[in-house]
């Protein structure tokens, strides 16, 4: 056993990018898809019965996709419509596409529960659209919602082990091919879940600092 | 030369919630320096009254006019556009009932965000002119704190603060110190009473009978979204002329003893 982890420890430069590129494949998904959530929820939220419904339909319709299957239909079923991506482009546009779906759910929900006071406060004092938004809505939402926020980037960084079916080298990836070079499936996969594990450690460090802000305003 | 001390001229509000008529016909002016007070029982729509001045709710019918500029409507006779209103609003402060401080903002943001953001007037005055205000209201010490951590009084200190910072025209109150424990309303009277000595102009929805008796230089008496009365403090609170504001002067006879600070 303890031979195998030694295998694996010689073989650590893959593995390391393996981490480096989960990392940077959900660190950008992460961030894409808050922004594209946080454009998407006002749409959630539009007292327009049109606008609310397609975006809501969208949103649903995402959220009830297994993300293996729509990671399959962007990388193998994209292409017979003619769209072609890479991998690495596919994987990610898979990523932030399913995941934007979700935090803009996460939003509309915390937004639902704002009081409504301080919105109308906002308006009565000279607030309106875009600026509204930014300035009065968004940013108590953010700090309600930053802990399931973190939940879903955590989640971001588990569909990304997905992505090793359409050979995109990322930390599963990594494991995978190490274990099948050498057969050392246990030490290989234990030691690609401990690092997925310290990624998710950073993510629940920064959520508690944002709970922290959150704490001293509540 | 009159009208241009006229600051507020409703005429002929209406609205209706549903089948419910909430106001109905409601006019009356405000003069610069006045403060006026609006009483009568809950569902009277008085606040309904106060959303419809700065269109926070649409009026079904009549207008409004800030210093004889329509609000809400345009001289084409279109309705305003969420910028314009927006624009115009920022000349009406508002002080709510449950304070609807910004909790994501400190007692100074709080303060300086609208005119910053909203007026676009430079940051480094609106910053001098929110310090002087928190001061005025006895808060300067909790400039840097968010409004969670102050009480029901602060708060609403900070929400007067916060409407002064507009330098508005007008100011509207709805039931400031109704959320209020009773041992906070006095300092919240306090800060209301040096606003209204001072000449600011604003409309007052409260029940607050002492306040009305002794700093409203007019009371209007709403009934079922109707004016029933409109008169000085002195005559409506000795010789009412409805039995309606009979009934509810004695009804808050206790209230109004208590009120005095």
């Amino acid at each position: 056993m303890i031979h195998d982890f030694g295998v694996v420890w010689s073989e650590r430069g893959l593995l390391l990018s393996g981490l480096a590129n989960t990392a940077i494949l959900s660190a950008l998904a992460a961030v894409a898809a808050l922004a594209l959530g946080i454009a998407l929820a006002p749409a959630l939220m539009s007292r327009q019965r049109v606008v609310a419904g397609a975006a809501q339909t969208l949103v649903d319709g995402m959220r009830c996709i297994p993300f293996l299957l729509f990671a399959y239909i962007i990388y193998y079923g994209l292409p017979s419509l003619g769209l072609r991506f890479d991998n690495w482009s596919s994987g990610l546009v898979a990523l932030i596409v399913y995941n934007t779906a979700y935090m803009a759910e996460i939003l509309r929900g915390a937004w639902k529960a704002q009081p409504r006071e301080p919105i109308e406060a906002g308006i009565a004092f000279g607030f309106s659209g875009v600026r509204l938004f930014r300035r009065i809505i968004l940013p108590p939402l953010l700090l309600s919602a930053g802990p399931v926020i973190g939940n879903q980037m955590i989640q971001i960084i588990k569909d990304s082990a997905f992505l090793t079916i359409i050979a995109l080298p990322e930390l599963t990836h990594a494991a995978s091919s190490i274990q099948s070079r050498h057969y050392v499936p246990f030490a290989a996969f234990i030691t690609a879940v401990f690092l997925y594990w310290g990624l998710c450690l950073v993510i629940e460090a920064g959520v508690g600092s944002i709970g922290r802000l959150a704490e001293a305003r509540r | 030369m009159k009208q241009n001390s006229k600051v507020l001229d409703v005429a002929g509000i209406s609205k209706k919630f549903g089948a419910v008529e909430v106001l109905c016909d409601v006019s009356f002016q405000v003069d610069k320096g006045e403060t006026v007070c609006v009483l009568g029982p809950s569902g009277s729509g008085k606040s309904t009254l106060l959303r419809c001045i700065n269109w926070l709710e649409r009026p079904d019918a009549g207008q409004i006019y800030l210093n004889g500029k329509q609000i809400g409507v345009t001289a084409g006779g279109t309705v305003m556009t969420d910028r314009d209103l927006s624009a115009v609003r920022t000349r009406i402060g508002m002080v709510f009932q449950h304070f609807a401080l910004w909790p994501h903002l400190t007692v100074l943001q709080n303060v300086t965000e609208a005119p910053i953001q909203a007026q676009k007037r430079p940051k480094a005055e609106v910053r001098d002119e929110a310090l002087a205000l928190l001061a005025k209201v006895g808060l300067i010490d909790k400039r840097d704190a968010f409004p969670a951590r102050l009480s029901g009084g602060q708060k609403q200190r900070v929400g007067i603060a916060r409407a002064l910072a507009l330098r508005p025209d007008l100011l509207l109150f709805d039931e400031p110190t109704s959320a209020l424990d009773p041992e906070l309303v006095g300092e919240v009277l306090v800060v209301m009473r040096d606003l209204a000595r001072e000449g600011m102009t604003m409309v007052v929805v409260t029940h607050e009978m002492g306040f009305a008796r002794d700093a409203a230089t007019r009371v209007m008496f709403l009934d079922r979204g109707r004016v029933v009365e409109s008169a000085s403090p002195e005559q409506f609170f000795t010789q009412p002329e409805t039995e309606r504001a009979r009934q509810f002067i004695q009804r808050y006879a206790g209230s109004a003893a208590n009120g005095k600070t």
